[in-house]
């Protein structure tokens, strides 16, 4: 919403400056995106008085001036033919910067005569694209003054974001008076009196609803006007619609506009010669094509809004009008329509079609529905007072719906709600000024809303006018303490979880990034797909189209994203949620991460080493770790998903609850997403470890350790290839649990001395006597006890 | 008998001379081993007569001591002779560079959503989630945001490409978390629910994916004025730079009355940003108190209950606090800026150990 000074002015009497006034809007709740005064970038520029021109001696088209600038005479070469003796014109001075061309002006000699400034045309003054000819300002322009005060552009412009809510405040009059309400002023009275028709409108109106569609169009007021000229419009209503970024096309037109943003009263004219009949609103005009003034056609639906004449649809209501009844120079005769159509419907018009108009924001805003016959007689007393001619009565099409309603307010609010002391006489004192209504004294009143506030429907609404008009800042500011009663621990489990799991990885050398919760379809069937509900209907481009079943693919094309940058072994993870489908039960958080290249860059001491599963399934299980499980509960299964290497690839998992996934990534994977190995990924379902059971106190369980020394012994079994580790340190463990509390491989061969399809396993058990010193009798039962239990589980054999 | 004081001269003379420590153990051996020429000798001395016996006993005994002495001596002059020799010879290049270990790092807004659940935590707000995919209840309709409101405008929604019935969409902001909380929990609560949300939107400054951090405070009698003592005291905390002015201004959401926008003092000079006491004003949050509308539509009597929202981005916190000039970068997984603008593992936010390094 735009407006200037002067134009805020005809509303509010007040002696604020442009910066008091922004400060107040901007604390009104009206918000200031910026002040411009045009006039600043104009300032060097004065008015002058051309005392002679004449040809230039060297030059056809030249002329060399004599110009009074109000400082002294100054000769000037002129390229424009309009330059002539008595004329009043820019001067530029040597020195100045022309904002037009953005060059410096020099003093200069032109064809062998002296040039010391210049007389401007528009475009140098980079009011317009005109540089034809120089500006000629008016005769009484005072030599050596501003030419931006002549020119009226000496006048701040305020550019306001107004919120959904304050429909009245696009107008400039809505502005004013909340201006007025918090004291910057008086709001002026306009004169919206009655005017005597001189005839009865020959035009009629017909609102053809049936009963429940009449909300389309509760009320329509029109008038006939004849006998109008449809010139330009006076200077200072094309300067103001210019300001505001609006181009002045006639009169008739420009009345239209400046209504609109005047009063937040959106208007049309017809050309009463280019109608046939009376007019008619109605619904249903599906298929009919309109001409519109954007000069694009549209084709309207049965739920439009249209009002037309005899030959068919004429405007799309509240929204465009229409070529054909458009007025023109030649208009003679025109139809004032000021009316009131459904915001919902205006809105839904407007998007389908994608049209925007100022009267399609206001009316989708709601537009004050109890002003329109006020509405009618600005704009009539506008249109006599600029294009003359002679007015009917008015043509009234419905009534004014019922808006006014009571809203029971306590003054004590102010306090319990808004926090903030104010005698209840202030509170009156603002709402009235806002001009609602109040009734009755004491702990509570009544109040009623002006027609033009539909937004306050409520006690709170009232709070905020009053607050808000009183100022914000008067609130004082209570600091709030802890509550006796606030949780230890703030953070959901598995909010918990995720932090834990963060850090161990980013402690691991990992870099977290955040991806997109969308993926593209096609890399989302690389990783198992998703169902239709999990389609966006509107995504933001074809790659972004689904919702991500994996954490996986967005962080692989972030790999390839880095590699093309010539990052060649790097490490992501990302912790969030991946989608099943579109219910919230649907939604797991995972902590996924992939790991592509070599262990490190090169080095003098050590050499990298390419990746491989196992990198993957130390994250797995950092991260299980991380979450407090202990991972001698955990089994690893086979059986990854599809997206993994199928034979070197894990399930990490508890019993029948699958925690995790380990792995290389499936070289299938790899080429459809144009990426290189060494690529090792993982995946962990933070939702899907188990609950951490309720614990009494914080003590640990009781420090037993023995004092008998510990033995190592080492034992290498021949097991056939398809039997796991999990099943040969499984098989030693149990052959006598209490002694043995460690059983790890440190040894796998295959190749020269074991047979083909066999492989060697190499373990080293400790023993860890709790009540003696073990003897070599004691350590050689074991041993015998472990290769029998290892041999029996596994059909293997101790290796010779 | 031998003469003692020659043989005393030359065992002496040997132990010295002996060059490294087997050498010198050869010595030992020779000279006080079980057949060495001490040892030896001192067998000897049973022949003698008790009175001669004693005598030479002595002096026996004397040089056995010297000698003994002699080689430890020798001992330790060796050993340490061998070790300056030998750590003559071992060096390393110590400018080398150490075997890498690869730093990770946590991402930014990773950690300033921590830094604000620090500091919401410690004033008694609880952590709660709500899910990405919501439905237009919570999102809008409870909301007081009705079918064809004006500020659905301001909400460019994805939605989800449901069979007909009951619509899905991606949560446009985390204020449907509030809903959730209404629902499930009695007053009096604090909760905050920092999460993923969604509009579809794309360009300098908006990205399709965003987060925010979602506040609530309800219970009977919370007024305006505690709504900005806890919002001025969270963005002193949160920027760290001892005093920030703070200003509200009144504004517009559908799911507050009295509504407003939160703006902190900043000061740009050469084209840098510093929060802080200075001449501009930017938006950091918008808040108000629950409508009533609000409080009806999830069945709490707003006659009873009242209480404050807010809504923060990170994105915005984050690259204000940590001067990230660009929104777009937080989501392109650029591994050099990740590790630029991240954290160390180990950073927690703590308020008491300081929120930031």
């Amino acid at each position: 919403m735009k407006f200037t000074l002067s134009w805020l002015k005809d509303h509010l009497e007040t002696g604020a400056s442009a910066e008091e006034i922004a400060e107040r809007l901007t604390a009104l709740g009206l918000e200031v995106e910026q002040v411009v005064n045009r006039a600043d970038a104009l300032k060097p520029f004065t008015v002058a008085a051309v005392v002679e021109a004449r040809a230039h001696p060297n030059a056809d088209k030249l002329s060399v001036c004599i110009v009074d600038t109000g400082r002294g005479e100054v000769q000037v070469v002129c390229g424009a033919p309009n330059a002539r003796t008595g004329m009043k014109g820019v001067f530029a001075r040597a020195g100045t910067t022309i904002p037009g061309t953005g060059l410096k002006l020099k003093k200069s000699v032109i064809r062998g005569v002296e040039s010391n400034g210049m007389l401007c045309s528009e475009r140098e003054m980079g009011l317009s694209d005109d540089h034809e000819s120089i500006i000629e300002l008016p005769e009484d322009a005072p030599v050596g003054g501003a030419v931006a005060k002549v020119a009226g552009l000496d006048d701040p412009l305020f550019d306001l974001a107004i919120t959904p809510n304050r429909a009245d405040c696009l107008g400039v009059r809505g502005v004013a008076r909340d201006l007025a309400a918090a004291g910057l002023g008086r709001l002026r009275a306009i004169d919206t009196s009655p005017l005597e028709g001189g005839f009865e409108s020959p035009l009629r109106v017909e609102l053809d609803f049936a009963p429940e569609e009449g909300a389309a169009c509760p009320c329509f007021v029109g008038r006939v006007i004849r006998g109008v000229t449809n010139g330009p419009s006076p200077r200072w209503l094309r300067q103001r619609l210019e300001a505001i970024g609006l181009r002045p096309i006639s009169a008739l037109v420009d009345i239209t506009n400046y209504v609109t943003f005047d009063l937040a009263r959106p208007a049309h004219v017809f050309d009463m010669g280019r109608l046939e009949g009376d007019l008619w609103v109605r619904l249903g005009c599906g298929g009919a094509r309109l001409a519109a003034l954007d000069g694009k056609q549209y084709e309207l639906d049965d739920a439009m809004t249209a009002i037309g004449d005899e030959t068919g649809v004429l405007s799309l209501a509240g929204v465009i009008g229409g070529e054909s009844s458009s007025c023109t120079e030649d208009t003679t005769n025109v139809f004032l329509e000021i009316a009131t159509f459904d915001p919902v419907r205006t809105a839904a018009t407007g998007r389908k079609l994608g049209i925007e108009t100022d009267a399609r924001y206001r009316f989708e805003r709601g537009v004050d529905p109890a002003a329109l016959i006020t509405g009618a007689e600005s704009a009539t007393r506008m249109i006599l007072e600029f294009c003359g001619g002679e007015a009917s009565r008015l043509a009234i099409a419905g009534a004014e719906p019922d808006w006014r309603r009571r809203i029971t307010f306590r003054p004590s609010k102010i306090a319990s709600l808004g926090g903030l002391n104010l005698d209840p006489g202030t509170s009156r004192r603002i709402l009235m000024a806002l001009g609602f209504g109040v009734e009755g004294e004491g702990e509570s009143v009544e109040v009623s809303p002006p027609s033009w506030r539909a937004d306050v429907e409520v006690e709170a609404d009232l709070v905020e006018e009053v607050l808000r008009v009183h100022g914000y800042d008067a609130v004082p500011a209570v600091s709030l303490s802890r509550p006796e009663e606030a949780s230890a621990c703030v953070l959901t489990p598995s909010l918990r979880r995720a932090g834990w799991v963060r850090r161990a990885l980013a402690a691991r050398g990992m870099v977290e990034a955040i991806t997109w919760s969308f993926t593209s379809g096609s890399d989302a069937a690389l990783f198992g797909g998703v169902p239709e509900s999990l389609r966006i209907a509107n995504p933001i481009s074809a790659e972004l189209d689904v919702m991500r079943p994996c954490v996986l693919p967005n962080l692989l094309r972030a790999v390839g994203r880095n590699v093309d940058r010539g990052i060649e072994n790097l490490a992501l993870f990302e912790v969030g949620p991946q989608f099943a489908d579109d219910t919230p039960e649907g939604e797991l958080r995972v902590a996924g991460g992939v790991r592509r290249g070599s262990t490190g860059p090169r080095h003098w001491a050590e050499e990298a080493r390419a990746l491989d599963a196992f990198d993957a399934k130390a994250d797995a299980v950092a991260a299980l770790e991380a979450c407090g499980l202990r991972t001698e509960a955990l089994q690893t299964k086979r059986d990854a998903p599809g997206w993994y290497h199928p034979g070197r690839s894990g399930v990490l998992a508890l019993g029948p609850n699958t925690l995790g996934f380990f792995g290389e990534l499936h070289p299938g994977v790899l080429h459809e997403m144009a990426l290189e190995g060494p690529l090792v990924g993982f995946e962990v379902f933070l939702d899907r470890l188990p609950e951490r059971k309720a614990r009494k106190g914080r003590a640990r369980a009781p420090f037993k350790v023995s004092d008998y020394p510990a033995v190592e012994r080492d034992f290498a079994f021949v097991v056939d290839d398809a039997v796991t580790a999990a099943a040969v340190i499984g098989a030693a463990k149990s052959a006598e649990r209490k002694l043995i509390t460690e059983v790890t491989p440190f040894d796998l061969y295959r190749g020269e001395g074991i047979a083909a399809g066999k492989k060697s396993l190499a373990i080293a058990v400790r023993l860890e006597p709790m009540d003696h010193t073990l003897t070599e009798a004691e350590i050689e039962a074991v041993a015998k006890k472990i290769v029998a239990s290892v041999v029996k589980a596994t059909g293997g054999s101790l290796r010779d | 008998m031998e003469d003692v004081g020659q043989l005393r001269s030359q065992l002496l003379a040997e132990i010295a001379s002996a060059g490294d420590l087997a050498a010198l153990e050869q010595v030992r051996v020779a000279t006080l081993g079980k057949k060495g020429r001490i040892t030896e000798l001192m067998k000897s001395l049973g022949a003698l007569a008790p009175e001669a016996r004693r005598a030479a006993g002595q002096v026996l005994n004397a040089l056995k001591t010297e000698l003994a002495d002699a080689i430890e001596a020798r001992r330790a002059e060796l050993e340490r002779t061998g070790l300056e020799t030998r750590l003559a010879t071992e060096s390393i290049d110590a400018t080398l560079p150490a075997r890498p270990e690869p730093a990770g790092a946590i991402h930014p807004i990773t950690q300033v959503m921590a830094e604000i659940i620090a500091i919401f935590g410690a004033m008694g707000f609880d952590v709660l989630e709500g899910p990405d995919i919501e439905d237009d209840f919570h999102n809008f309709t409870a909301l007081n945001i009705p079918p064809e409101h004006p500020a659905r405008q301001m909400h460019d929604t994805f939605y989800l490409a449901t069979a007909e019935g009951a619509s899905k969409l991606l949560r446009t902001h985390t204020s449907p978390v509030q809903i959730r909380a209404m629902q499930a929990l009695k007053p009096p609560y604090r909760i905050i629910a920092p999460g993923r949300t969604y509009r579809c939107d794309s360009d300098i400054t908006h990205t399709p994916m965003f987060h925010q951090v979602e506040g609530l405070w309800l219970d009977r009698a919370t007024h305006m004025g505690h709504l900005k003592g806890c919002l001025i005291d969270f963005v002193r905390r949160f920027f760290e730079v001892g005093d920030v002015p703070a200003r509200f201004r009144p504004s517009f959401f559908p799911f507050t009355e009295p509504s407003a926008e939160m703006d902190v003092a900043c000061a740009r000079e050469g084209g840098e940003l510093r929060i802080g006491a200075g001449g501009d004003w930017l938006e950091i949050l918008g808040c108000g108190m629950v409508h009533p509308k609000v409080l009806a539509n999830v069945g709490l009597d707003p006659e009873a209950y009242q209480g404050f929202a807010f809504g923060l981005g990170i994105e915005r916190a984050a690259m204000l606090k940590y001067g990230i000039p660009d929104l777009r970068t937080f989501f392109e997984s650029d591994l050099r800026w990740l590790r630029h603008y991240g954290f160390a593992a180990l950073d927690v936010p703590s308020l008491v150990e300081g929120l930031s390094r």
